[in-house]
């Protein structure tokens, strides 16, 4: 009986297997050889400056997306931990609605606010404070923007989670006995937090670091990372083993960081049980 | 005390109001009869809602994105549920093994997926774009499934099912009869959550959408490299809507906390 059970799991492994990771292999295996050695196609890669400027835009443009979400998120996910039930809940849908809501759209609307003729500029012009427009489009900052833009709600959500676990009964004690609130907070409070943390940021980096929709319709021609090479080489310029290569570096840098992420989620896990 | 929570609500309110706004602005700026988006609005003019549906890509993606997120949920509920049923309820060897195999699509990057199937089975194995289409989808509302049902199963309680066993149900009727109305809610909020996330994905759909097979989100992509007219606010509001009707469907059958 028991066995036959069992079997039930091998259509899933098989179907994972023939339609995910012998796909993945087909694209990995053809970017290790070369006629002298094979990292070669990586060497080749690694040694443009050009492709290292691109995984240099991608890397950074998701460590300050994590950190300014991080940092705009812990307040707010404060704050809506202490709201009354009611208000908890009209915030919370305010916060689902942006992650429930395709990425075109918002990106698009950040479009209209930063571009040339947009919001701001046009804002700024009217008031005199400029009088020539900004360029905020089509540059690192604007993917910055709509990548904070894109990733804060889904920080929120993952913070508040591991808000409603807080024990406040500590932070009254600690403020009893006469801590300032600033203490309180970084000695109390956030390292009770930073298991929510990790896993909001793990959600963040990576989901930046793999981002297409947004570098590519915030960051223009000129700010490729990753992602948008990828489709670069690819699909307008047909050359698929050098777009391999760059899936490969892509998802490699991907797994790797969450890797360690998991690991040193776990590890928090385990000292927090202690 | 009061000068922190007065710090944690005023940066809480402004993020609120940063979230907010630049939908509203969409919202507005949908309504504006000059050809270029421009905000504050000129006049006020439904055209650009009519001029969503004259647009064949959009039209044409809309009725396909829907089919391949209703058809890609369902297969990953078909395949998932199972799985996790025998991952949760059963004593299995290397249990954490097949776990991470079957959230692995979570892993890799979707432009990555959507890169690798259009090699293997577009270009390989001359699979139809349909087909390769909804396998990539199919992959990425798996890990979903995964998630939530594990989550159900954990909350249901096993001595339920054992009790049909002892009143003569087979495991088979058992687990449809017993255990899947008891989940019910899990499975409800993976279809959601699967549908939402496949309605949504650009990266996958990217490689594997063609002349004759149009998603929304990237034709709206392509629209906006050689357009920016209000069409697009419109087009933008009708998915908020979408997503608003999504929102009030879930909330009313299990609560919106189901979705996160």
């Amino acid at each position: 009986m028991k066995r036959s059970t069992v079997l039930l799991l091998y259509p899933g492994l098989l179907l994972i297997l023939v339609l995910l990771i012998l796909p993945i292999l087909q694209m990995f295996l053809p970017t290790f050889t070369g006629d002298q050695f094979f990292l070669e196609k990586y060497f080749n890669f690694f040694r443009s400056s050009g492709n290292m400027q691109v995984i240099a835009r991608t890397l950074i443009i998701a460590v300050v997306t994590t950190l300014i979400t991080l940092s705009l998120g812990l307040p707010t996910a404060y704050w809506i931990s202490r709201l009354g039930d009611r208000w908890k809940k009209v915030v919370s849908i305010i916060v689902l609605f942006p992650i429930l809501t395709n990425a075109v759209v918002r990106n698009f609307a950040w479009i209209t606010i930063l571009g040339k003729n947009g919001v701001i500029n046009n804002f700024l012009m009217q008031v005199h404070i400029i009088d020539k427009p900004m360029t905020l489009l089509y540059t690192n900052f604007s993917i910055v923007v709509g990548s904070v833009y894109l990733f804060l709600p889904i920080m929120i959500t993952s913070l508040v989670s591991s808000f409603g676990q807080l024990n406040f009964e500590v932070e009254e004690a600690a403020s009893v006995i006469g801590a300032r609130p600033m203490i309180v907070f970084f000695k109390v409070i956030l390292p009770q937090l930073s298991v929510g943390m990790l896993t909001g940021s793990i959600l963040v980096f990576v989901g930046s670091l793999t981002a297409y929709t947004t570098p590519q319709l915030l960051g223009g021609n000129k700010n490729m990372v990753l992602a948008t090479l990828l489709q670069q080489q690819s699909i307008t310029l047909g050359d698929w083993t050098s777009a391999s290569v760059v899936a490969v570096v892509l998802t490699v840098i991907a797994v790797l960081v969450m890797t360690i992420m998991n690991y040193g989620t776990k590890l928090l896990d385990r000292r927090n049980a202690k | 005390m009061r000068t922190k929570i007065k710090f944690s609500s005023v940066v809480g309110f402004l993020v609120l109001v940063i979230l907010v706004v630049p939908l509203l602005i969409v919202i507005i700026t949908s309504f504006g009869e000059e050809s270029a988006i421009s905000f504050p609005i000129k006049g006020f003019t439904f055209d650009w809602y009519a001029n969503v549906f004259q647009q064949p890509d959009f039209v044409e993606g809309l009725k396909m994105s829907s089919i391949v997120a209703i058809v890609a949920s369902f297969l990953a509920l078909v395949v998932g549920t199972p799985m996790v049923y025998v991952l949760t309820r059963f004593d299995i060897h290397h249990k954490d093994w097949f776990q991470t195999i079957f959230l692995s699509p979570a892993l890799i990057p979707e432009i990555v997926i959507g890169f690798a199937l259009y090699q293997a089975l577009v270009i390989s194995l001359q699979l139809p774009l349909f087909i390769s289409l909804l396998v990539g989808h199919f992959l990425l509302c798996l890990p979903y499934v995964v998630r939530l049902i594990t989550a159900g199963m954990m909350e249901f309680d096993e001595s339920i099912e054992e009790a049909a066993w002892m009143v003569g149900y087979n495991k088979l009727s058992a687990f449809f009869k017993v255990v899947i109305p008891n989940i019910k809610q899990s499975v409800v909020a993976a279809f959601i959550l699967s549908f939402i996330t496949s309605f949504n994905n650009i990266p996958i759909s990217l490689f594997l959408n063609g002349p004759d097979l149009n998603m929304l989100p990237t034709s709206i992509l392509n629209y906006l490299e050689n357009n920016y007219d209000p069409t697009v606010s419109a087009v933008s509001v009708i998915l908020m809507i979408i997503t608003a009707s999504i929102m009030i469907i879930a909330e009313k059958y299990l609560g919106l906390n189901k979705l996160t």
